[in-house]
Formats: structure tokens, C-alpha cells, sequence
């Protein structure tokens, strides 16, 4: 089984960033399925954890169905992340929920935005990407920014054919699993104590 | 004193009182930790522990001997102890010397619990590093381990200069060495050195979801029976725990809701309601308490203290006082009886200098009768 994990930091309903998530997940589970296990998308709306979010911030421990959330994502086997750009970055609670994930260590990551303005497609390269590489997380080349005129008019085709390739670079390494999945488990490997002291040695 | 200690234990904020609006003075809430030590005594608890703090908004001693004894003059019976004493900040030396000193006053009703501290700022005012935590915490307790068990110390080491053919002074109360419980909440080297030495592992347990709890202590008695100390269920567990309560349930969620709503840490986050679904935080009747309190059994196994948070959050020194009142009265003569009832068989006692020495003197003695038949 391939888990798939698309999380979209949409406000509004209906939401063009949710609308871009849909496509996305449907491309990237077609991709995915073309391997050679199942596929299963979980989707995490950021919105619906948006308190949740916040008493996390302030306590150091996510509670309920966001802590549910942060685990799927901690175990996915490719993800797709997608915020609507406000102020020139990602929105604050999108970069607040991933301030909770402690690691996407070795994980495939689809990097898509949405915004007002094409002029403000560069976000997924200052933003979205190093963001990505803090956590350990592989980022796909193919990006994929929808501004209000790649939803409707002309450039609806352009966007498709983005989504798709995005969405097969993301199968791709994720079939290659070019990184190995790092979860390491402090408490299963602890430095043993004469290890800590002998490093103190003088 | 058999099986498993009970008391309290004060981190000294001073936090605006949310409901009379008043904020005690240094004086004023200096003088009610001590009070609420003397009536821990008077209820009949076993445990009064005081933390360690150098910036505001804290009125708890920078250095915890200070208070202890002048806590041990006041009181009997009591064990005296921190919570915590910060290994990283202090010197190994001044920590052998004040806590041994303190440690004669109180005719051995002393021992301590050390942590790191989690305030970035304290590190450097001490000449430190937050950096070097983990670290400051290894070495500066191996050296304070060897000041309070040998003498004439020639000592090197990388964060204090070096010592040569030095003897702390005073030497520990009938030269046993004060107990040590190492307290942290996710840090697993902090686990493995309690295991290593056959300390005690304090966990805070508040203000975070068990789980964290039971994962450090797990791994804290798998390593305590790995360096041949005893059985995983035979390591020295102590646990915090915050509990506020009224007779009944629904006054005590109605009076401490404000408190809960301006604490310092949580304050301004989660409800009420959450918190306590998520952290051992017990808001409702005494019953209630005892419950689940006997509940922290389930996933730590049989432990030897339990230390309760009640004097936070701004709650004036007469509710503090009062809950003492029903902490002696109704919670803890119920929680001793009822863990001692469910505790294994081989469990060992809360360890005290009585028992400690005990244990010195069966050891000598095992020893030379070892080299008598030899």
C-alpha cells in the first residue's frame, strides 16, 4: 500500500486551493497506481484544525484529530502540499501546521500554490521549497502555482499538462525511493550512558 | 514512612490573581511557599519540593539549600526536595557543598531532583550554553556523584577547571550522599544517566499528554535492569501531577477556570475541558482525584512518589491552603491504601536516608563477611 497524504491550507468553500489539491490528488494517486501497490489518498484540510493548530503552538503537543493528522503525515509515503499565497509566502496557518511536523525525512513532496497574480508563482521556490528541504523532504522539480487566470480562461490546458507531470515526477520518486525513510526512534537507540561521558573526555 | 511518598511540589510564579486581580509581592509569595510547606507537614504529607528559578516571573529560590533549610527548622518530618535543582548552570562544587550542608540541617530529610532547565536566556547569565545542555547535565552530575562519594578528587573535564586532590566539604550526613532523582520530559539521555547511576527518574507530568511519560519511564527501567541495578519494575519512578478540587465537581471546574484560562504556559491555548482530557490535569471532586491518580499506575507500573502542582496560576494562599486540607484529608490516606493494596510484590519503598544508610551498611557488611571467609 502507497499512502498518499495531500494537504490543502484553503480557507474558503469553495476554495481554488482545494480545487487545485483535487486535481492534484487525482493525478498523483493515477500515478501512483500505476506502481505496483494500491494507492491510499488521505486528505488533511488545514482549515479544520485551524484551534487545534494554534493550542498546539502555545502547549508544544498537538491534540485529537490534528495529532491524527500530524502522525498520517509523519508516515506518508508521498505527499502533496498546497497553501494559497498571501503576503508574497505561504498563508500563516499553513507554515503553522508544518511547524508541528517534526520531519519529512526522505518523503517525495509535490509543491503546489495558488494565488491572485501569476507574478507571484516564484513562492514555490522561496517559499514552499526550503521549507521542504528543512524537514528532509524531497521535493519534486515540477512545481505547480495556478493563478485566477490558469483556473478558467486559456490557461486551463497548461495547468492540466503541470499537474500531470508534476504528479508523475512525484511517482517516480517515490517508486525510486531515492532516500532512506529516516524515522528514528530516540528511545529504541539511546546513546548509551559510558558513550555520552567518553565524548566528555578531555 | 513504608511504600510510596506523597507531596507537593512549587515551581514559586507570581501570577496575578485573575479573580481579585491582585499580584502578591516577592515577600508575600516568598513567605507562602513557606507556609504551604509547614501545612504540607501538617496535613500529613511526606514531600515538599521547590523549584529552582532566576528570572521573573518567579519567586522560587535560585538556590533551593537557601529555603530547604530554613524549611528544616521549621518542620519535623517532612522530606525536603527540589524541583528542580538545575545541573547545568550550577557548579558541581557549590551543589556538594550547599546540599550536603543542607542535608545535615535536615538530619538527612533531604534529597533533590536535578533538570536542566528550559530557559534559554539562564544559560549564559552562568557563563553556560542552552546548547551544551545535554552535556553540562553529564558531566557536571558525574562530577557531583564523585564529590559526595570520594575525597582527595583529581578531576578534568571539558566545561570546569580542573580539580586536584580536592575534598568538598561538608562530607554528606553519615557519609551517604543525598538522593537524587533526575527529572526531564523527552530527553532520553536524562533517562539512560538515572538508569546508569541507579538514581531515581522524575517525570513532570504536567502540562504534557501521558504518553510522553510513559515512554521515558519505560526506557528508564529497561536500562536501569540493563546496568544491573534490579528488575525494570524494581527503578525508583516518581511522577508530578496538578489536580485542583472542591467537594464537588462542578464548583471546582467553576472556580479554577479562571486560574486555568491566565496560567502562565497554557494559558490563552486549549480549554480546560482539552487539557484535562489530554494532560493528567485534574479539575473536579477528591474522588475523582483518587481515581486518576490510581490511573497513572496503569502506565508507569508501581512508582514511589507522587508530587502534586497546587499553588500556580495566581490561586491565593487560603485556596492553596484548603486544598492541602482535602489533599491530607480525603486524597492521600485513600491513594496510599489503595496502591499500597495494588502494589507487586519486590516493589521497594520510596527511598529515605534511613533506608539508604541501611542499605550502605547490609553492603559493608556483606562485603566483609565476603572477606572473612576468604
Amino acid at each position: 500500500m502507497t499512502s498518499l497524504v495531500v494537504v490543502s491550507a484553503g480557507l474558503r468553500v469553495p476554495s481554488t486551493t482545494a480545487q487545485l489539491a483535487d486535481q492534484l490528488s487525482a493525478a498523483a494517486a493515477r500515478e501512483l497506481g500505476l506502481l505496483e501497490s494500491p494507492v491510499e489518498v488521505t486528505r488533511v484540510e488545514v482549515r479544520d484544525h485551524a484551534h487545534a493548530i494554534a493550542d498546539a503552538l502555545l502547549t508544544g503537543f498537538p491534540t485529537g484529530s490534528l495529532a491524527e493528522a500530524v502522525e498520517t503525515i509523519s508516515a506518508a509515503d508521498a505527499l502533496v502540499i498546497v497553501t494559497p499565497t498571501f503576503q508574497a509566502s505561504y498563508s500563516g496557518l499553513f507554515k503553522a501546521f508544518f511547524d508541528l511536523i517534526p520531519s519529512l525525512a526522505g518523503v517525495p513532496v509535490l509543491l503546489a500554490a495558488t494565488g491572485g497574480t501569476e507574478r507571484h508563482s516564484l513562492v514555490l521556490e522561496y517559499a514552499l521549497r526550503p521549507l521542504v528541504s528543512y524537514l528532509g523532504g524531497v521535493s519534486v522539480p515540477t512545481g505547480v502555482y495556478a493563478a485566477t487566470a490558469d483556473l478558467g480562461g486559456p490557461g486551463a490546458p497548461k495547468l492540466g499538462m503541470r499537474i500531470d507531470r508534476a504528479a508523475a515526477e512525484l511517482a517516480t520518486l517515490t517508486a525510486g525511493s531515492p532516500l532512506p525513510r529516516r524515522r528514528q526512534d530516540d528511545f529504541a537507540d539511546v546513546t548509551p550512558f559510558e558513550e555520552q561521558l567518553r565524548r566528555l573526555r578531555p | 514512612m513504608a511504600g510510596m511518598q506523597f507531596g507537593i511540589f512549587s515551581v514559586g510564579d507570581v501570577t496575578p490573581d485573575p479573580v481579585n486581580g491582585g499580584t502578591p509581592s516577592e515577600r508575600t509569595r516568598i513567605k507562602a511557599m513557606v507556609r504551604i510547606a509547614e501545612k504540607a507537614e501538617e496535613v500529613g504529607l511526606d514531600v515538599f519540593a521547590a523549584g529552582e528559578h532566576h528570572n521573573p516571573p518567579f519567586a522560587a529560590p535560585p538556590n533551593p539549600p537557601v529555603l530547604l533549610a530554613h524549611l528544616a527548622a521549621k518542620t519535623e518530618k517532612i522530606v525536603l526536595s527540589t524541583a528542580t535543582t538545575l545541573i547545568t548552570t550550577n557548579d558541581p562544587v557549590r551543589l556538594a557543598e550547599d546540599y550536603a550542608y543542607a542535608q545535615h540541617l535536615a538530619d538527612g530529610r533531604l534529597d533533590l531532583m536535578l533538570g536542566r532547565g528550559n530557559t534559554g536566556p539562564v544559560y549564559p547569565w552562568f557563563g553556560k550554553d542552552i546548547r551544551d545542555g545535554i552535556e553540562l547535565a553529564v558531566e557536571n552530575y558525574s562530577l557531583l556523584h564523585q564529590l559526595w562519594r570520594e575525597e582527595n578528587i583529581s578531576w578534568q573535564g571539558k566545561h570546569r577547571t580542573p580539580l586536584h586532590g580536592f575534598t568538598a566539604t561538608p562530607r554528606p550526613l553519615d557519609g551517604v550522599a543525598p538522593f537524587v532523582w533526575h527529572g526531564s520530559i523527552r530527553s532520553p539521555e536524562i533517562a539512560e544517566q538515572a538508569a546508569y547511576y541507579g538514581d531515581g527518574f522524575f517525570h513532570n507530568h504536567i502540562f504534557w499528554p501521558p504518553q510522553h511519560t510513559q515512554q521515558m519511564v519505560e526506557l528508564y527501567r529497561r536500562r536501569f535492569a540493563h546496568y544491573g541495578h534490579g528488575t525494570p519494575e524494581q527503578a525508583i519512578v516518581g511522577l508530578g501531577g496538578q489536580v485542583f478540587m472542591r467537594a464537588n465537581s462542578q464548583d471546582a471546574i467553576r472556580e479554577f477556570r479562571p486560574y486555568f484560562d491566565r496560567a502562565p504556559v497554557y494559558g490563552g491555548g486549549p480549554s480546560l475541558e482539552t487539557f484535562t482530557r489530554e494532560t493528567p490535569l485534574t479539575v473536579g471532586s477528591p474522588q475523582e482525584v483518587i481515581e486518576r491518580t490510581l490511573g497513572f499506575r496503569d502506565y508507569v507500573g508501581d512508582y514511589q512518589r507522587q508530587l502534586f502542582l497546587i499553588d500556580h496560576a495566581g490561586l491565593p494562599l487560603k485556596t492553596v491552603l484548603e486544598q492541602l486540607d482535602i489533599l491530607g484529608e480525603e486524597v492521600v490516606p485513600v491513594l496510599r491504601k489503595e496502591f499500597e493494596a495494588l502494589r507487586a510484590p519486590g516493589v521497594p519503598d520510596a527511598p529515605t536516608h534511613s533506608s539508604l544508610v541501611a542499605a550502605r551498611d547490609a553492603a559493608l557488611s556483606e562485603t566483609l563477611s565476603q572477606e572473612g571467609t576468604r
